[in-house]
C-alpha cells in the first residue's frame, strides 16, 4: 500500500526558501503571489493490504522520525495507485 | 578523564575534537563508530561537528537513530555529560535531548566566522563553571542550519529556567551580532541538570594560537577539569 508524506514547515516558522522564491516570482511580475512555502514530500509503500494497519504505521515513523514536530507540520495521502 | 567522541557517516570534525582533547588531557579520546551498540564508560561523550548522513531528512536527524544513540540517551540519563558541537547540537535536539530545533539560516547562507559569545551562567555546569556571568569569548562558526527555534512556551520555559548557556554578542567591531537569526539570539542551550550542551561554535577549532585563539582551549580544559 502506497502513501506520500507531504511534510511543511509550520506556520510561524522562518521559511527562507520560500521567501527568497516569493520574492523571485514577485520580482517577475507575478504581483499576486503570498505565502510561498517550500515543503518535502516522502514516498514509501507499506508491504501490507490492511490501510488501518498500514496508516497507523506511516503515522507513526512520522511521529517518531520523519517529521520534527517543533517545527513542521505533515499529512499523509494514499498513493493514485491504490484508489 | 575518559571522554568518547562518536563518529557519525559524514562527521568531519571528530578528528579536530580528538587532537584537542589530546592537546588538553596529554590522553587519546576513545572514538567509536555510531554502529556500536556499547559506549565505553566514560566521564564525556562528545558529538562532533559535520554533516552527518549528508544532512538528508533533516540535519541530525538520520544520525539521532543511529544505534550508539540508545547507549548516549542512557549515559544522559544516569546523569553523565553530553556536549554536541554543531551538527552534534542538531543531533541532541533531533535525539531530544535538548529541546527546540536548529533550522536554516534567515540569511540563507552558510555562515562561516568568528562570533562574539556571552555567557549565561544561571544554573551549575560543568561546562560553565570556570566563567562568570557575562563573560564575552570568541568562537568559530560554520554552519547553514543554526537559526535556533522553539515555539513560544517551550521557550520562555528554556529562559525561566535559565537554559541557555550562549548568546551571540555584538563584538566591539559590531560585525558579530546575530548571524542566522536564532531566537533570543541562542547559540547554545544545556538540559535542565545541566549536564547536557548544544553549542553552534565550535571550540575545538580554537585550541591553537595560530589557528585564531584559545578560547575553545580555555572552554575545553576547564570542562574537562569539572568532569575528572
Amino acid at each position: 500500500m502506497k502513501f506520500k508524506i507531504n511534510i511543511f514547515l509550520k506556520k510561524g516558522v522562518l521559511d527562507p526558501e520560500g521567501k527568497a522564491i516569493e520574492n523571485a516570482l514577485l520580482n517577475n511580475g507575478y504581483n499576486k503571489v503570498n505565502d510561498v512555502r517550500v515543503g518535502k514530500t516522502i514516498s514509501l509503500n507499506i508491504k501490507s493490504d490492511i490501510k488501518s494497519d498500514a496508516l497507523e504505521q506511516v503515522t507513526l515513523m512520522c511521529k517518531e522520525m520523519l517529521v520534527n514536530n517543533v517545527i513542521e507540520d505533515f499529512e499523509i495521502v494514499p498513493s493514485e495507485e491504490d484508489k | 578523564m575518559r571522554v568518547t567522541i562518536i563518529t557519525f557517516p559524514g562527521s568531519n570534525c571528530d578528528r579536530d575534537v580528538s587532537v584537542a582533547i589530546k592537546k588538553i588531557t596529554g590522553k587519546n579520546p576513545s572514538n567509536i563508530w555510531h554502529q556500536e551498540n556499547e559506549v565505553p564508560n566514560c566521564d564525556l561523550i562528545i558529538l562532533p561537528g559535520g554533516f552527518s548522513y549528508g544532512d538528508y531528512l533533516r540535519c541530525g536527524a538520520v544520525a539521532a537513530h543511529s544505534p550508539v544513540m540508545k547507549e548516549v540517551k542512557n549515559h544522559a540519563a544516569r546523569g553523565g555529560a553530553v556536549l554536541g558541537i554543531c551538527n552534534g547540537f542538531q543531533i541532541l535536539l533531533e535525539a531530544k535531548l535538548l529541546e527546540g530545533a536548529l533550522i536554516r539560516n534567515s540569511g540563507l547562507k552558510f555562515v562561516c566566522k568568528q562570533v562574539a559569545l556571552k555567557i549565561n551562567k544561571q544554573i551549575n555546569s560543568p561546562f560553565l563553571h570556570h566563567f562568570k556571568q557575562n563573560d564575552i569569548i570568541h568562537l568559530p562558526i560554520a554552519h547553514n542550519e543554526g537559526n535556533y527555534f522553539a515555539d513560544s512556551e517551550t521557550l520562555k520555559q528554556i529562559e525561566d529556567k535559565g537554559l541557555v548557556a550562549l548568546r551571540y554578542h555584538t563584538s566591539s567591531d559590531g560585525n558579530s551580532f546575530n548571524p542566522n537569526g536564532s531566537i533570543n539570539n541562542i547559540a547554545a542551550i544545556l538540559s535542565d541538570n545541566g549536564k547536557v550542551l548544544g553549542m553552534m561554535p565550535h571550540p575545538e577549532r580554537y585550541v591553537d594560537n595560530e589557528l585564531g585563539g584559545l578560547d575553545g582551549f580555555e572552554f575545553l580544559k576547564s570542562t574537562l577539569e569539572q568532569l575528572s
